[in-house]
């Protein structure tokens, strides 16, 4: 059983060079930014001596390589360097940014199969009919609009207007978290539920239409126990993977939403960051985001072998 | 088969199969069917592709696919019609009263289960057993169908067994409950030759242990000739022949059957020259006015085309739809 597993310290080894590949992307990248941090620092104003003066202080005016393995050598040791605008350690900004998003992406992942689910179960114990073209509508629907628009309707109708949700922050306490995580949850939610209905509707249907589902009503399955025994999870094989890519895009479009609902997140943090040419924190940021989406790579592998038990990935890659 | 009903545990009358179209019309692909199978009685139905064995079996354990219907006629399972019972009332005897095994044991059994699990499915659900007892009762099935290691298969899951293994699985899953009707949609086809007859015999002493009836749908006669007391031939979605299998392997009264037996190859004759049927079964949606075999039919005279030949008894036990049938006794002759 736990043979069928044996792929995830592989996995993990490989990632160790696409961890490193996503560096030297990322500091190249940020360092092609047009704009002196020095001078966003000092603003307008600044005499050249002191953006000078500054940069030497900063490492800018280094060779561009020389930068990138000061940077390197910082980042094995584990230090991200510190923050040119906040000057503290951007370790110590991004741990406080990670578990908001992580919250974040989390909500909105269980906001989503929520939704998502008992709809795609609908729209297939009867494809054709009503309920099926109503939740098929819903999702061309969903999926015509831009995610920042769908947050700002939502400030609008249920904070601005029905006055039940904050327009945006973060509370103090943990309550408070979840109730104001709410509706950016919500508009992420909304983006992602398209993509898992339409598939979750495709296999269920397949599914209902199995020969095993045939067997299972021939020994008297019905209604609730068929889907719980023979179809939900048999039905969610290949939603899994889709949801897993996902994620991947959920991640991009937190970062925007983050900053619709100003919650102080890693997507805040980034773009306050880019805004001041805040290069370590920015390279900071975008190496987690790589991080979270080799992490989420795997463990959608992991969870695609826990549902599956004909799947077993470690056969492939290791032969 | 007798031709009356009465006690029989299954009585199909006039059994029509068919697309239900919106506006109205339908189109029937199986079209007034009958037959009784009694108390340990065993009905093989034979007939090419696409005659409408599988259909009439499903309609009996009603699962037929999405979009065709049963669109007139009775199935009665001890006196009650199992069309227009409650849902809930006719679930209620799937498993213990009546029980079906498909054709492929390859896509018939849940991929994400134990096998073991699926077994007690249905004992759990229908005799009220605790998870313990029905898991227990899914080993002593599986040791019952010649499974070796019982315990330790009913933790595999379906991949993890051969062929054979997985219709020995279907089968305890189909007897768990004590069926008194074991429905068999061409079991052994999907087997090879030495597993097919292991399975057979399986079968056969299962039914001859529990005196259960069984209705066998195959197009391998050999099986039939093997496993069935009775027969009915299927062609292009009606009975055209039925009877005793022995009397009507050695007599045949239907064209078509005679042609089903001289295309198939005999092993106690090996030498016989082996005949092809001419042709292709009609489409369910143009079939021919007046008898559908007409077409292939090596008897045919012009009033074969004018009207459909009802089934009749032609000789005592025996029912055939053919006008010619009389003919075929000359001939053979
Ligand atoms: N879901 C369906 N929708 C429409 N037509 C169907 C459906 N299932 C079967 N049919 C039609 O009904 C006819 C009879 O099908 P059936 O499966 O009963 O044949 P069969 O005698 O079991 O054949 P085989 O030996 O190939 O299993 C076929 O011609 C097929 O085209
Ligand atoms: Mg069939």
């Amino acid at each position: 059983m736990l043979d069928r597993f044996r792929f995830v310290p592989l996995r993990l080894l490989q990632s160790i060079p696409v961890i490193f590949g996503v560096t030297v992307v990322v500091f190249f990248m940020v360092h092609l930014l047009p704009g002196n941090p020095a001078l966003a620092i000092l603003g307008q104003t600044a005499t050249p001596a002191r953006v000078a003066s500054l940069s030497h202080q900063l490492g800018l005016d280094k060779p561009l390589w020389d930068q990138y393995l000061l940077f390197l050598g910082h980042l094995v040791q584990g230090n991200l360097g510190t923050s040119i605008t906040y000057q503290r350690p951007v370790s110590e900004l991004v741990l406080q940014a990670v578990p908001i998003t992580m919250s974040l992406l989390l909500f909105a992942l269980v906001l989503a199969l929520v939704i998502s689910v008992p709809l795609a179960a609908v729209a297939a114990s009867a494809p054709g009919r009503a309920r099926d073209l109503a939740v098929r509508a819903f999702t061309l629907v969903g999926q015509g609009m831009p995610q920042f628009w769908v947050g700002i309707m939502l400030i609008l109708l249920l904070a601005v207007k029905a006055k039940a949700f904050p327009v945006g922050g973060y509370g103090e306490s943990a309550l408070e978290h979840w109730y104001y995580l709410f509706l950016p949850a919500l508009t992420l939610a909304i983006a992602m539920c398209p993509t898992i209905i339409r598939s979750l509707r495709a296999s269920t249907i397949n599914v209902l239409g199995s020969d095993y589902v045939g067997t299972a009503r021939s020994k008297g399955a019905a209604g609730v126990a068929l889907f719980r025994l023979h179809v939900v999870r048999n039905a969610a094989i290949p939603t899994v993977s889709i949801i897993g890519v996902n994620l991947g895009y959920l991640v991009g479009g937190s970062l925007v939403i983050e900053r619709v609902f100003a919650v102080p997140g890693l997507g805040s943090l980034m773009i306050n960051a880019i805004f001041a040419r805040d290069f370590p924190t920015i390279q900071a940021v975008a190496l987690v985001v790589a991080l979270f989406v080799i992490v989420v790579g795997i463990l959608t592998d992991v969870v695609y072998t826990a549902i599956d038990p004909r799947v077993d990935l470690g056969s492939r890659e290791l032969a | 088969m007798s031709v009356e009903g009465g006690s029989a545990p299954l009585s199909v009358q006039d059994l029509t199969i068919g697309l239900r179209r919106p506006g109205g019309r339908s189109v029937a692909i199986v079209e007034d069917v009958s037959f009784d199978v009694d108390p340990g009685q065993r009905l093989g139905i034979v007939g090419e592709s696409g005659s409408g064995k599988s259909l009439t079996l499903r309609a009996v354990a009603g699962l037929l696919p999405r979009g065709v219907e049963v669109l007139s006629g009775r199935v009665e399972f001890g006196g009650r019609d199992l069309l227009t019972m409650p849902a809930k009332d006719r679930r209620a005897l799937m498993g213990p009263e009546i029980a079906m095994i498909f054709q492929e044991p390859m896509t018939a059994l849940n991929p994400v289960m134990r096998v073991g699990d699926q077994i007690a499915e249905g004992p759990r659900r229908h005799l009220g057993l605790s998870a313990k007892e029905a898991r227990e009762l899914a080993v002593s099935m599986m040791a019952r169908t010649g499974i070796p290691d019982p315990a330790r298969r009913a933790k595999a899951y379906p991949h993890e067994l051969s062929g054979g293994l997985r219709q020995r699985i279907m089968i305890a899953m189909a007897v768990s409950c004590g069926p008194r009707l074991l429905l068999c949609d061409e079991p052994t086809t999907a087997l090879d030759v030495t597993v097919q007859l292991q399975v057979l015999k399986l079968l056969e002493k299962l039914c001859d242990d529990t005196g259960a009836s069984l209705v066998f749908v195959t197009h391998d006669l050999a099986v039939v000739n093997q496993t069935c007391s009775e027969l009915a031939v299927m062609y292009a979605g009606h009975i055209v022949e039925a009877g005793g299998v022995k009397d009507t392997f050695r007599q045949p009264r239907h064209p078509y059957t005679r042609a089903l037996l001289e295309s198939a190859p005999d092993f106690d004759h090996p030498e016989r020259e082996l005949i092809p049927i001419p042709g292709f079964a009609p489409n369910v949606a143009d079939r021919p006015s007046g008898c559908p075999f007409a077409p292939r039919c090596g008897y045919v005279r012009d009033h074969c085309t004018e009207a459909v030949p009802p089934l009749e008894e032609v000789i005592p036990g025996r029912l055939a739809a053919c006008f010619e049938s009389d003919r075929l006794v000359e001939v053979l002759a």
